[in-house]
């Protein structure tokens, strides 16, 4: 009979190392097995959050590593906390975080209950639909930057079409106005695909024995719709948001590729003023302070929304 | 109500995690709304504060 393949890893153990690993406890194995998980953990993500969190009480500045770094308690979080520009910049994320998580949602939604309806071909759809969330964000954000051309672009010719006005009348980019909607545009239709695809997954999740059950109680389709699939995909749909809620929050590559921010300050997420003031003006310790502000408010919404979710999980 | 007082006061996890959910929605919204700018100040002490107090009752008893 051959040897199985822990006989051979134990005959190739040399003798020393193996009487010290008899010697351990499943306990020190168990941590042996752990430890570079937790060593990466503390290396990638606790000690450079601790260190920011030191930084933010600090002026230093990253372009003057020798000059002298003094402790300023909590006057980089008054300044940002007192900054106009920097509220606007938060409204200008709360305007792109609401219209496109509620745009991909009812439209993810309505996208995957018409593919759901197995007709011919959906397979293809689905290929179709999928397509933009498979590009880059630089790539998308170059192309509709042509789509969006007054001049030549298609976007504004199809809006020509529809309404009748003249397309070089208005400049989706240029406009402030329009210039946020059209970051929403885009990230929605990249982005939509990614929620129908989660929908999707939750749809075929529900055994058609549930729906065979209210038709012979004579449910109709709508009530159908409200009381089997609306609760059965929810679960699915929240994590969507949680996921598309979290992404936007830091959406940076598409916004600076189509307007850069502009026109103005108007289309300036937080992380792109984020990256300007650490990157541009260099101004380490007031963009540490920042990056802080924005991560307590991004893990206070998670931590509740996470419980909701379970909470929906278990209904 | 008296329920939810009587959580609060044998620190029960449930109407603490209320308590500490509506301080971080409430701090998020007085960070993004568009009204009055010493909302804006002083949202990020709310959603601290809820954020801190939401790690800690959740390890408070059903």
């Amino acid at each position: 009979m051959g040897e199985t393949t822990i006989e051979r890893a134990a005959k190739a153990t040399p003798p020393k190392l193996a009487r010290r690993i008899r010697g351990l406890s499943d306990r020190a194995i168990a941590w042996i097995f752990v430890a570079p998980t937790i060593f990466l953990l503390l290396a990638v993500n606790i000690f450079p959050l601790i260190w920011t969190i030191r930084l933010s009480f600090t002026n230093f500045r990253a372009n003057r590593p020798n000059a002298e770094v003094k402790w300023i308690g909590l006057r980089n979080y008054e300044r940002i906390l007192t900054d106009s520009d920097i509220w606007l910049t938060m409204q200008a994320t709360a305007h792109f975080l609401f219209w496109t998580i509620v745009l991909q949602v009812l439209l993810g939604f309505a996208l995957a209950w018409f593919i759901n309806q197995k007709f011919r071909g959906s397979n293809f759809w689905t290929t179709v639909i999928v397509l933009p969330m498979m590009l880059s964000p630089a790539v998308v954000g170059n192309f509709w930057t042509f789509l969006y051309q007054p001049q030549i672009g298609l976007f504004n010719y199809s809006v020509a079409f529809l309404t009748g006005a003249d397309p070089t009348s208005f400049s989706m980019i240029g406009d402030t106005g329009l210039a946020p909607w059209a970051i929403v545009i885009v990230d929605t239709w990249m982005w939509t695909p990614f929620v129908m695809l989660i929908c999707l997954a939750g749809l075929r999740s529900i055994p058609d024995s549930i729906y065979e059950a209210a038709e012979c109680d004579r449910a109709s389709k709508w009530r159908q719709f409200w009381t089997i699939t609306v609760p059965m995909v929810l679960p699915f749909l929240m994590l969507a948001v949680l996921f598309r809620g979290i992404e936007n929050f830091k959406m940076f590559d598409l916004v600076v590729q189509l307007t850069g921010g502009g026109p103005g300050n108007i289309t300036t997420l937080t992380s792109i003023d984020l990256k300007r003031e650490a990157f541009e003006k260099w101004r380490t310790g007031y963009s540490s302070a920042y990056a802080i502000i924005l991560f307590v408010t991004v893990f206070g919404l998670a931590s509740i929304y996470v419980k909701a979710l379970n909470r929906v999980k278990e209904r | 109500m008296t329920g939810f007082l009587s959580g609060l006061l044998r620190l029960r996890r449930g109407p603490w995690e209320i308590v500490a959910s509506v301080l971080i929605a409430l701090g998020v919204f007085m960070l993004m709304q568009p009204f009055v700018l010493w909302a804006f100040t002083w949202s990020f002490i709310v959603t601290l504060t809820g954020t801190v107090m939401f790690i800690v009752v959740s390890h408070f008893p059903e």
